[in-house]
Parts: structure tokens; sequence; C-alpha cells
């Protein structure tokens, strides 16, 4: 028995790591100073493909992203860890995509990798914690979805069996493939890049990344098939411009407000009753607890 | 038509305290726009929910009563609310942030192709111009959210799809009865005029309570103590406190040594390195070794009875006091002030 696995992966700016260097003197956060990452539950989901793979041999695992030209990187960290495949959906046409706008590329380009038989992905991305883009994928498929996903228990004969984990318990439920499986951060933690693959994807490239690269050995992208990571565009994947990027998103960012910081020179308090409780109502104002 | 529903999650016949808290935020909603709250209850044991809703100044109750709908599973409760949209074309929808509401909103959303903003922790009623087709959207839900990991507060609005649709957590809005004798309307329907068989394909094997593992690093607030909190029962202060917040409690070596706290939550280089949102230092003096285990914390809070502690160095804030004076004040104010 094999299994067909999509993984759906994002880059991420690593939002957990603003630390004091990723502040600009006006108290806002300087994006461009924080690491892009693999979204760290997209990894926990990635783990649970491994997992589905060490047991049935053979078994392929496609990592999908959509995002610009260096979300190319995150497929290549995808290969280290052991996928067969990377996919990057990428296109200006599907910038400024909501979390709707983004499940209809994806669902397009999961039906175009085809005879799929699960989907896993991260719960949520730590850019935008929404946890949306699961289900909504699960839905544009018309397959079921299995979310907060602590361990996949076992997988064959059409069925998937999984843990779940809830506010104060776990769930076990099954559902029929092919069906989407949403992990949480509490699943096990991927395993390290493995020092051959990392050899053998070293020079894993998409079609744009070789043409701009100028490299002197293009041959072996004939010689050695699995350097290709598939890059495909809106008309790759035959999808709708309208329901893509901006467009397609039902939702719009009417304003961005900076969460702004006191500067960094400590305020001291004492500990009276009027100095805890400001401190506490700014704390509020600013969305730091609460 | 054009009303607001609210989806009320159920656990053996009791609507849980989110619901009520969206009921209550809805209520005020519907009277700004001068439109009717409507509720949704899908499950079994639903008798006593009319009596614990209504109160909340719902209108219309709708019940979809049938023992496949309880526990939870996705697909049922999909269909009942995307058919039901279908008919009655609500304006707004809300329902709580919960693992129920983060499973079944994007769903639904999905299905009736409209905008779902999650996790909101403010929602008002407001104008939207769109400038490029200069035109004006009246009385627009505004969703009110932080983002990049609390580094930035979003404003969303769907200026063209219904419903207008938000997820919020417990505890963000108030729960306030509006009229103990108001009496809504209760509309039964027919489960299975809006759920197909095939929905039922997904089954709970097995359900229990389980305690979650302890998850400091992923957690964006930390309330940590050192051996300046003094002893194992002043700990309990932290604990409650971090409950309050949505926090986990972290520790020094030191504290951690001298048996306050488990080893799992040690910080510092022999530990964990952690970089929450927001560090909240409980008598930490501050040795190198904690502090590089949490210098990249976003928001550093130090309270500690030493005016000259290390710590205070890098902390944005310094709180000179004894912890067992301080903590109880902040959780006396945080109580006050949040909600």
């Amino acid at each position: 028995m094999t299994f067909n696995i999509i993984v759906l992966a994002k880059q991420v700016p690593d939002t957990r790591n603003v630390g004091k260097d990723a502040m600009k003197a006006d108290g806002t956060v300087n994006r461009a100073a924080l690491p892009a990452i693999f979204n760290p539950e997209d990894l926990n989901a990635l783990e649970q493909a491994l997992e589905i793979k060490d047991q049935y041999p053979g078994s392929k695992i496609t990592v999908l992203t959509m995002g610009p030209g260096r979300a190319a990187d995150i497929l290549r960290e995808g290969l280290f860890r052991g996928a067969d495949d990377g996919v990057l959906l990428t296109d200006r046409a599907f910038a400024g995509a909501d979390t709707l706008a983004t499940s209809y590329a994806l669902s397009m380009a999961i039906r175009k990798i085809g005879n799929f038989d699960i989907i896993i992905s991260g719960r949520q991305a730590i850019d935008g914690d929404t946890a949306q883009v699961g289900p909504q994928v699960a839905e544009k498929l018309g397959i079921p979805q299995i979310t907060y996903a602590e361990e996949i228990l076992n997988i064959g004969n059409g069925k998937v069996r999984v843990k779940r984990r809830l506010e104060n318990g776990v769930e076990i439920v099954e559902s029929p493939l092919p069906a989407v499986v949403t992990v949480n951060g509490s699943a096990r933690a991927c395993r390290p890049r493995n020092a051959k693959l990392l050899q053998k994807y070293k020079h894993a490239k998409t079609i744009t990344e070789r043409q701009n690269e100028n490299i002197d050995y293009i041959d072996i992208y004939s010689s050695r098939p699995y350097l290709n990571l598939t890059e495909w565009s809106v008309v790759d994947v035959d999808a709708d411009v309208k329901q893509c990027g901006l467009s397609g998103s039902p939702t719009k960012v009417k304003k961005i407000e900076n969460v702004v910081f006191q500067a960094k020179e400590s305020k001291r308090l004492t500990d009276n009753d009027y100095d805890i409780e400001e401190l506490v109502k700014e704390l509020i104002e600013n969305h730091m607890i609460g | 038509m054009n009303n607001i529903f609210v989806y009320l999650e159920i656990d053996e016949g009791v609507v849980a305290d989110v619901s009520l808290e969206l009921l209550t935020k809805g209520r005020s909603l519907a009277n700004q726009l001068g439109c009717k709250l409507e509720a949704i209850a899908a499950g079994d044991k639903l008798d006593s929910i009319e009596k614990q809703v209504f109160p909340y100044g719902v209108d219309v109750l709708h019940v979809f009563y049938d023992s496949r709908l309880s526990p939870y599973t996705t697909l049922p409760h999909t269909s009942i609310l995307v058919n039901l949209f279908k008919q009655e074309k609500p304006q707004i929808c809300l329902m709580g942030a919960t693992i129920i509401g983060r499973d079944l909103g994007p769903r639904v959303s999905s299905a009736l192709g409209s905008g779902l903003t999650a996790d909101c922790t403010s929602l008002e009623i407001g104008n939207h111009e769109e400038k490029k087709l200069g035109k004006v959207y009246e009385n627009l839900l505004y969703q009110i959210r932080p983002a990049f990991g609390g580094n930035i507060v979003a404003w969303i609005v769907n200026p063209d799809h219904r419903p207008q649709m938000a997820t919020v957590r417990e505890g963000v809005m108030k729960k306030e009865i509006y009229d103990a004798n108001y009496k809504g309307e209760t509309v039964e329907h027919t489960v299975n005029d809006y759920v197909k068989d095939t929905d039922f394909v997904v089954s709970i094997i097995d359900r229990h309570i389980e305690k979650s593992k302890i998850n400091i690093k992923n957690s964006p607030i930390i309330v940590s103590g050192g051996y300046g909190v003094g002893s194992k029962e002043n700990f309990q202060l932290l604990y409650e406190l971090a409950d309050l917040l949505g926090a986990e409690v972290g520790a020094s070596r030191a504290a951690v040594d001298a048996g306050f706290a488990e080893h799992e939550r040690q910080i510092g280089q022999t530990g964990l390195t952690v970089h929450p949102k927001v560090y909240i230092a409980c008598g930490i003096s501050g040795q190198i070794q904690h502090i590089a285990g949490m210098q990249d914390s976003s928001l550093i809070i130090s309270i500690n009875s030493d005016p000259n502690a290390p710590i205070n160095s890098i902390a944005d804030y310094v709180i000179t006091g004894e912890i067992e004076k301080v903590i109880p004040k902040m959780i006396k104010y945080y109580k006050k002030n949040s909600k």
C-alpha cells in the first residue's frame, strides 16, 4: 500500500522572533528584518506525512506552497527533510489574496497535481493565525476535513484515523479518504534535515531560479529531473483570475495600525494601586494582553 | 432578512459562555443597525436553550434537533448553516474562535464565498469608502484583530459579500443579560431538509478529557518566577495570573533547583529559549544564563523587590515591590479592565 500525500506549506516571517533588533525607532516592527521560515506547524504536518512514508515505503510526498519566487526555499527545505517533490504556485495575480482566494488557488493546484489520498497542512500560519486555509481548501475540493490533529494514528482501506486536540481533551475521529488534515504545534516536531538529501537536492531549483542564476552546469537539470522544482502560474492551474488575489478576496484590509511599544528605557513603577492599574490598562489597550 | 446570526456552541444542553458573549455583542450591533438578532442551535438536549438565550435579546431561535448533530462534526453543521443562510441572507454571522468555531467558520465561508475574519478583538459598525470605485459602503462590520504575531492591528471589512463573518475568542466580549423577560420566537427546522446522509461520513470513535502538555515555547505570554518568589506556595500566584492571561508559567534555574517549579518550565541557557510577546519576570534577578533564554521577548516586565536587580536593565517596565503584593493587584486590575 502506498499513498500520495500533499503537504501544504507557507513561507512566513518569523513573527515569534520579534526581538529588539526587529523594532524600528518608532516602535513598529521592521518586517524586512525578520527571517523567512517554513511555517512551524507546516513542519509538524510534514512530519506526519514522513511518518506515513516511513510506514508505507513508496508513498510520495509533494510539498505545495503559494508565494513569491523566494518561497522555493521552503520546497528545498521539505526535500532536505524527506519530501519527494515541490510545487511553487507563483503569479502576480495571486498577490493580496485573503484566505479564501488562497484556498481557491491551492485547490486548483491540488486538482492539477491530482490523484492524492490525503492533504496535510499546519493548523495555521504564524503571520496571520487564522487557521482558515485548511478547511477552505477541503470545502473547495468537496472532501472532509480534520482540524487540530495531533497524530495520524493509521491510514489505509480508504480511511484515516486521527487524534485531535480539543480545548480540554482529545477526540479520535475517522474519515474516508481523501481528506484534509490540519496539524497542531503539539504534534511531534519535524525530523531535521538529512545530510544525504541535502547533498542530493542542494541545487533543486524552479525554472525562474535557473533562468535568473545563469548556472554553468545547466545540463544537470536534464540528467537529474528530480532537481526541477515545479513552478505554476494562474494559467498553468486553469484558475479563474477573478477568483485569485485581491479581486478574489471578499475581505479587504481597511487599515493597519502598528502596535507601538514604549521607549526602550525602562519605565519605573512602584507597587501602588495606581501604577499597577495604569500598566495593566496600557497592556490591554496595546493588545499585549487580554 | 439581513439580520445578525450567532452560532451557539452547546455542550450537554448548556450554551457556551463564548456564545452568550457573542449574543450580547450581537444584540448591541442589531440595535445599532435596526435589525433582528437570531441564534442557531443544532444538536440534541435543546429543551432549555430558549430559556438560556432569550434573556440575551434573541429575537429568533432556529432549532435543529437531531442526535446525530451531537457531538459536533464539521459537515452536517456546515450544511445547516450554509442552507439556512441561503434562505435567510444574514448580514452578519458571529461564532466563537474556539476549536469548533475555527473548524466550522472557514468551511461555511468557503461554501458561501463570503469573507471571514478570525479572532477579532473588537467589532464595530462604520462606513467604508472604496476610493478607486468612488463608492461608499454604509454600516459595514469593522472586524478588528491583531495580526503578525500581535505586532499590528488590522481593520478588516467585507464590502460586497454576505454574511460578514467573524470569530471571537472566549472572554473578549462582555456577557450581559439584555432583558430577563425578553421573549423571542422559536423556529424548529426539519434537519433532513438541510443535511444529507453523506454529511455523516466522519465518525467520532472516542472522546476523553486529557490534560495537554506544557507548551511554554509557543505561548505568547509567559509569567516566569525566580528564587525571589520565595516558595512553591507563592508560585501559585503566578499560575493564577497566567491562567487569567492565557499564559504559561516559566521559571529560572534557581527556582527549579529550589523545587518551586518543574524542570520542563526552566527558561535559560540550560532550559528553554523563548521569545514571547510579553515576559513577566517575577523575583528573577537576571543571571546571564537566564537572560540568554528570554532577552528576545518583545516586552519585558520585571517585578522585583530589589530596584537594582540586573534584569531591570533589559526590562521595559520595572515594578519595585513584593510579588505577594504586586501580582494580586495585577489580577485585580486585569479583571476590572479586561471586559
